[in-house]
């Protein structure tokens, strides 16, 4: 462990903590915002701050600082009888498993030190294979964009994520409250239910990729097709599943507002409380992540790999180099795009889902998403055997399916950013209104 | 029509449409459309209402409240437009010298359902033009609390003394006796076109066009 692997180790977690924070911040901002134009109101926009004589809103981003000073500020208070040791714990830990199940989602390709060493700035590397460089003593290690490469990454998820739900289950037992407690006893039994789906949905994504490393799962992504278009299912499983761990509206059944007043929050308030609401939008932060790791090509997009561009349909048909830098920016800026826009899109459900029934939430996880995640794994299994089986002609011929299936994606894409920049120059169409045109009425 | 006396009523049969039970096959249980068309409204009123908040084109909220998109009125800085002939807080009329027209007939107070004016009327001092003619208000004093803003005080009163064209609705204060206008306050207030005076013209006494008898230079 050189000095410089430690250096890289230290700035990776700055930039992941960092990013993770701020993105779950202005996530409680967006929810706001995006909630008000959802529904056709402005959202929270008061709060402002004076510099120069003039008043600054910032689209209502004033109170994001404005909401945590109060927080910070407010009373801490602890129940009589509640258990004070385990009070405390329990918001550090809804916060705490969130945050480190980061670490092993990788933000970028591998970036090659002695590459940047060498002066070869513009240069392209290989696209396979480890990048080696001049191999030598003297040569830098190759640095992951990934904080702890684990052989287990997905295992390590499952692992960790069962944290989030004895920080919740705490809360509920400490608290000396019977809503707690009925929170807390919720929290339990759905995010233990769900997590059994929820891994069950990855064993397909496991069969496929071949491997448990989510770095490798992101390669084969970015070598083949991203993971949507080969678990579909899988995909959409596992989403509901972490929906469902996050504890958002749709399965809002801890918190239960209409039912619990707020199930295992209720005894919180100032900064605890703020934490257990932090660690909700970092679930979400942390769900957009998995996701976009394992299903939507994590930080690949179509044709871009490690050494540029090659469009290809079995064979090359238009290759340009492109210099190594820019290529891991390029990565790191598109993994980070898609966990903004996931987290963005994620935010959509809970305003447009009605709430479950607890009975409800526990048969669908039990009765629906389990046996479908089953089946899930029993088609996965009959066809990775089959394609194994079926020899070297048809792998080649699902690559050009691949290939397509890329060129389809990449145009998707860019359609999509032409629709919005058209949609956004548009006016609205507004129909004329029922006696719009009468004369006006005189006074 | 007369109605029947005897004999059950006869109503025409019920004929209903038979509607069928929603399927409840593996896709439609699978609740994947219904999201995906509930998503297709709240990402469509989403995307339009960021582009009208941001390009500055939403509706106006003052004129065109039910049209499509934020209508939020900022209450303090826009206001709703009172139709014409809204009652708000009620003002004293003044006269061309700046008097109030109230004659101190206690025909408002009379006529108040919620009794809510008191009015002390005064005789003129000797030698006045008036004296003997008419009183004037030494308090005029409205609780506005009491107030139920039914206008008849307007309706009864002679000689146009009393409106309720302020356009104003009564401001919150802090404790009740604050919303107990006496004479100077309500003589502060002017209708909605800033008039202190009424549209209706007064003739006093002496002036062209007075309606009334004229007791000028009779002895009292």
């Amino acid at each position: 462990m050189t000095f410089l692997t430690v250096l890289a180790a230290l700035l990776k977690i700055v930039l992941i903590v960092g990013v993770a924070f701020n993105l779950a911040a202005v996530l409680t901002w967006a929810e706001r915002r995006q909630s008000a134009m959802m529904q056709d109101r402005f959202g929270p926009n008061r709060a402002s701050f004076s510099l120069f004589g003039k008043e600054f809103r910032l689209a209502g981003l004033v109170h994001l600082p404005a909401d945590g000073l109060k927080l910070i500020f407010k009373e801490d208070f602890v129940p009589q009888n509640g258990d004070k040791l385990l009070h405390a714990l329990a918001p550090m830990l809804s916060l705490f498993a969130p945050l480190v199940l980061m670490a092993v989602v990788p933000f970028g390709d591998v970036l090659c030190m002695d590459q940047l060493k060498n002066g070869h700035l513009w240069d392209a590397v290989e696209r396979f294979g480890t990048c080696t460089g001049a191999a030598g003593p003297k040569s830098l290690p190759a640095i992951p964009m990934q904080i702890f490469e684990s052989n287990n990454g997905i295992l390590y998820v499952f692992a960790l994520s069962g944290l989030g739900i004895v920080g919740a289950t705490l809360a509920g037992w400490s608290s000396d409250n019977k809503f707690s407690i009925l929170g807390g006893l919720r929290a339990a039994s759905q995010l233990v239910s769900y997590e059994v789906a929820m891994g069950v949905s990855l064993v397909g994504a496991m069969m496929v990729y071949g491997t448990l490393r989510i770095d490798e799962m992101a390669r084969w992504q970015g070598e083949h097709v991203w993971g949507i278009f080969v678990q579909p299912l899988g995909f959409l499983l596992f989403w509901a599943a972490s929906l469902a761990e996050s504890k958002r509206t749709p399965f809002d059944m801890p918190e239960g507002e209409s039912e619990i007043v707020a199930g295992h929050l209720v005894e919180y308030s100032g900064m605890k409380f703020g934490m257990f609401y932090f660690g909700e939008y970092l679930e979400i932060v942390v769900s957009s992540a998995l996701l976009v790791s394992l299903y939507l090509g994590s930080y690949n997009l179509p044709f871009l790999h490690r050494d540029g561009i090659t469009i290809a349909f079995g064979d090359a048909i238009w290759h340009k180099t492109l210099p190594h830098l820019l290529v891991v920016v390029v990565q790191v800026g598109t993994f980070f795009g898609k966990l903004a826009l996931m987290c963005w899109f994620q935010l959509f459900f809970r305003w447009t889902l009605p709430r479950f029934r607890y009975d409800q939430v526990m048969r669908f996880g039990w009765r629906m998403l389990l046996p479908a995640t089953l089946v899930n794994l029993f088609l996965t299994g009959v066809v990775v055997l089959a394609i194994d089986r079926a020899g070297e002609a048809f792998a080649d011929r699902l690559g050009l399916v691949a290939d397509g299936v890329n060129l389809l994606l990449g145009a998707l894409m860019v359609f999509a950013v032409v629709r919005l920049v058209i949609g956004f120059a548009m006016p609205t169409n507004r129909a004329p209104r029922p006696g719009a045109n009468d004369a006006p009425q005189t006074a | 029509m007369p109605l029947p006396l005897e004999g059950p009523v006869q109503y025409d049969r019920v004929k209903g449409t038979k509607i069928s039970k929603p399927g409840r096959n593996a896709v439609q249980q699978a609740y994947v459309k219904d999201i995906a068309d509930g998503l297709a409204i709240t990402m469509h009123h989403f995307f339009k209402n960021t582009k009208e908040m941001i390009r500055g084109t939403r509706p106006d909220a003052v004129n065109d409240p039910m049209e499509d998109g934020v209508t939020t009125l900022e209450y303090p800085f826009q206001k709703r437009p009172y139709p014409e002939r809204f009652r708000g807080v009620h003002r004293l009329t003044h006269r061309a010298d700046g008097s109030p027209r109230c004659v101190a007939c206690l025909c408002c107070s009379t006529a108040c359902p919620a009794q809510c004016i008191y009015i002390e009327a005064g005789e003129y001092p000797e030698g006045d033009k008036k004296r003997g003619y008419e009183k004037y208000p030494v308090k005029f004093v409205i609780d506005e609390l009491r107030c139920i803003f039914c206008g008849f005080c307007v309706e009864a009163c002679p000689c146009d003394a009393i409106r309720m064209d302020t356009g104003m609705h009564p401001q919150p204060y802090d404790s009740r006796d604050q919303f107990v206008f006496g004479k100077s306050l309500l003589m502060s207030f002017v209708s909605a076109d800033g008039e202190q005076q009424s549209e209706n013209p007064r003739r006093e006494p002496g002036e062209k066009g007075f309606a009334g008898i004229t007791r000028l230079g009779q002895h009292h």
